[in-house]
């Protein structure tokens, strides 16, 4: 699995003296690629391509997205059938239908049945729905995970924790440029009294990967 | 492997391919060709957000906007301002 360097965050364990992580500022020292980021930035604004503000207002834009967009768009056709067909038949006219900002990207909606069961990867590198899910987490961008996940569907889910019945079909979608795909779940049974808002509450970020399935909201605890 | 807060020079990086592609100096499948060209040591290497700021880095002096000396030159500025990323970028 190829080692981010960014995983050195994790090698300070420990908490402070006033039990609190210790976190990153930056105030590390400067790497070569930090150095060309600033450059690139500053020539961008000097050149009149961008502004300070228009990157501020991108970095706000993605920090806004989450999973819950995804979310929320799911328990809209676990609920609404009329929805549910115009998502199937366009995704993005879909979700643009419910305020969220597509792009000019062409999003396709795939359908978990009692006898399909879907997948999505980006095999080049990390094409994602980010538009409905926000970024993709650290191990969709993995080798292993985008070379597995064509070659051993069926290992790859187990080791999710997904068993996908032998005799069910496993669909794998390999996102392009232009085209990402986002898996709508099956609607769990004994869900049937349920809002759309409590709906929304079932569906995590990897069951719209695939590699999980809608399950009962978790009480966590709140800790210090 | 699960996320992580990503640094502000990475989600620098992430929006300025979004906001240069956007606006036509590239597209994604440049990008691709930029990463793949890097050789298949570039994933062991570097990290993801190196290897995107290299991308667009690569396709923005295709595309004309500022040349190698130019960056070369603000690189060189960049690193004499401090030894860290916030004295370097100024905050």
């Amino acid at each position: 699995m190829p080692h981010d360097q960014h995983d050195h965050d994790h090698d300070h364990h420990g908490t402070s003296p006033s039990g609190h992580p210790y976190r990153h500022d930056n105030d590390e020292a400067l790497t070569y690629w930090q150095r060309m980021e600033i450059a690139v930035r500053e020539l961008l604004i000097e050149k009149g391509v961008t502004t300070a503000a228009e990157i501020a207002a991108q970095i706000d834009l993605m920090d806004s997205r989450s999973p819950a967009n995804g979310a929320a768009v799911v328990a809209r056709a676990w609920t609404d059938p009329a929805f549910k067909q115009r998502l199937l038949a366009n995704a993005g006219d879909a979700s643009r239908e419910m305020g969220f900002d597509i792009g000019p990207l062409h999003l396709i909606a795939v359908e978990n049945t009692a006898d399909t069961h879907n997948l999505i990867v980006c095999t080049l590198c990390s094409c994602y729905p980010r538009n409905l899910l926000g970024l993709p987490p650290d191990w969709y961008k993995t080798r292993a995970y985008r070379s597995r996940a064509v070659r051993e569907p069926r290992a790859v889910l187990t080791e999710f924790g997904v068993d996908v019945p032998q005799d069910s079909t496993i669909r794998v979608h390999d996102s392009t440029a232009d085209m990402r795909y986002i898996v709508l779940p099956a609607r769990p049974a004994g869900t049937e009294n349920l809002s759309v808002e409590e709906l929304a509450a079932w569906v995590t970020r990897d069951c719209m990967i695939g590699t999980a399935l809608p399950r009962a909201p978790q009480v966590v605890s709140t800790g210090a | 492997m699960e996320g992580h807060d990503f640094a502000l020079w990475e989600k620098r990086v992430d929006a300025l391919m979004v906001l240069c592609s956007s606006k036509g100096h590239f597209t994604v499948d440049g990008l691709r060709r930029a990463l793949e060209d890097m050789g298949a040591d570039a994933f062991e290497k570097h990290s993801y957000y190196e290897r995107w700021i290299a991308a667009v880095n690569q396709n923005l002096i295709e595309d004309g906007v500022y040349t190698l000396e130019e960056l070369a030159t603000r690189m060189d500025e960049v690193a004499a301002r401090g030894a860290t990323y916030g004295e370097a970028a100024h905050g």
